[in-house]
């Protein structure tokens, strides 16, 4: 219990926990046969770490990481497009602080800032609309990424170019969806998962509902979560009391944030802007069909696939090898833990990252490698 | 970067571009409120709101607003966040 005292109410996390024991005792979870839940968001992996929840909970319960940190599912090739753009000339690229540091086949865009490319970080994509109000003359690409917590602001920032005609701004999108990564999951044979967590912030956008295939379809339960300690903790024993009961419901921890339907002014901005991809790729996962989004016709002026000539498909984020020895693939769908990767804190370290997992606090490497990863016999495979 | 962070809506600075500035943590910061307006922008002065990139997501209490800021310092996003704020104030200049 070495972290329950930094917890806002101790006594009410301590009161979970022998709950979330009980509940596991009744299921029959042990070390050896435990009952395995993901946390589909990075926030949710880096809060478990940094509370060390994975320790403080019964030792029959496994915590799985998900696909949920969406600069650690970036294709390589995709960073290299990026870059690519970048080094334009005329170009002034944006980014969150995030994407800087990923590795590209070969360099990121922090590599290629230093080398002189004019890459700014900033806040939100506001900024970089902004910055083309300013710099008329100049080129202002924004690196669009991220699930559908951020998807609705590229949409609505789009949206506010069309409206003012501003024919410098452009963005590159690479947004991304959660429900489809899951279904894969969900069929791979070798993921055993018998519960999820589901992202709070995602589904204030998103709502409940795209997540009801996991319940009626597969018969796993989902309990949306909040990021705060208590809020995992109290998802962790809804995932537990769904299993001894046998139910498979989606139930949601987080209503004070999270609305059943979602937040209409999000959905409606990105229902305008964007579309499913065919297919799109992911970092350790491959393609996946339509999982992807990307700009429609109509705001064709707004999208730099279009601008550039870099178009998904045109020029496919083909597949593209991860460095010798890495095993991101593995640690991202739950084969093993990062400390399982023999690049882990010696070639591989958040200064240095080989792999996107080491690159962001969301990432499981890098919560690893931050809170104290545990080298032990059962971290590999 | 897929966590929100708790400001305090202070004033309406465009209400044809759904602009207002957020106090978040003692930094003003111009945030859009499209997603959590309903009638009157002006209505939404003094409201607590979770600020995602830059954007109002969803509309909260004084006390979920304190928790949320608490959890978020443990993590070390909230200072993150500051940061980025900082930075993008930084790259328009
Ligand atoms: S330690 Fe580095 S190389 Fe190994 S799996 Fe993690 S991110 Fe990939």
């Amino acid at each position: 219990m070495r972290y329950v005292e930094e917890f806002r109410d101790p006594g009410a996390a301590k009161a979970l926990i022998a709950r979330i024991g009980e509940v596991a005792e009744a299921i029959g979870a042990t070390r050896e046969q435990p009952v395995r839940i993901m946390e589909i968001c990075g926030g949710h992996t880096h809060a478990i770490f940094r509370y060390g929840l994975d320790r403080l909970v019964h030792e029959g319960i496994e915590f799985i990481h998900g696909p949920g940190c969406p600069v650690c599912v970036l294709p390589m090739a995709r960073v290299d497009e990026a870059v690519e753009i970048a080094e334009r000339p005329g170009v002034i690229f944006t980014s969150f602080g995030d994407a800087m540091r990923v590795p590209g086949t070969k360099k990121s865009l922090l590599q290629a800032k230093a080398e002189g490319a004019d890459i700014r970080t900033v806040y939100s994509p506001l900024d970089a609309l902004e910055l083309a109000r300013r710099h008329p003359d100049r080129e202002v690409v924004f690196f669009g990424l991220g699930f559908e917590t951020t998807t609705p602001s590229t949409a609505l920032t789009i949206q506010q170019a069309a409206r003012e005609e501003i024919g410098n701004f452009t963005v590159f999108c690479n947004h991304i969806t959660v429900p489809q990564p899951i279904k894969v999951l969900l069929d791979d044979p070798h993921m055993l998962l018998d519960g999820f967590v589901g992202p709070g912030h995602v589904s204030m956008v998103i709502g409940t509902h795209p997540y009801d295939f996991i319940a009626r379809d597969y018969g796993k339960p989902i309990v949306v979560a909040g990021f705060e300690p208590l809020d995992l903790l109290q998802s962790v024993l809804m995932v537990l009391e769904q299993i001894r009961d046998r139910r498979a419901e989606v139930e949601n921890q987080y209503g004070r944030v999270v609305p059943e339907h979602g937040n209409p002014v999000s959905l409606a901005a990105m229902a305008d802007v964007y579309e499913p991809r065919p297919s799109f790729a992911w970092r350790g996962l491959g393609e996946i069909d339509a999982s992807g989004l990307r700009i429609r016709p109509g705001y064709a002026g707004w999208d730099a696939e279009a601008k550039f000539g870099i178009g998904y498909g045109a020029r496919r984020a083909r597949e593209v090898a991860e460095p010798e020895g890495t095993r991101c693939a593995a640690v991202m769908t739950g084969r093993i833990k990062p400390t399982g990767c023999g690049m882990f804190g010696t070639q591989c370290t958040p200064e240095t990252p080989l792999g996107a997992l080491m690159v962001s606090s969301e990432g499981a490497c890098a919560a690893y490698w931050q809170y104290g990863g545990r080298r032990s016999p059962e971290a590999a495979e | 970067m897929c966590l929100g962070i708790p400001g305090r809506i202070v004033e309406i600075t465009d209400a044809g571009r759904m602009a207002a500035m957020a106090d978040v943590s003692g930094v003003k910061r111009e945030v859009n409120i499209a997603c959590v307006a309903e009638g009157d922008p002006a209505a939404l002065v003094g409201r607590w709101a979770l600020i995602h990139v830059g954007f109002a997501m969803a509309l909260i209490d004084e006390a979920e607003a304190a928790a949320t800021l608490e959890a978020l310092r443990h993590l070390g996003e909230a200072q993150e966040t500051l940061e980025q704020i900082a930075e993008g104030a930084r790259a328009l200049s």
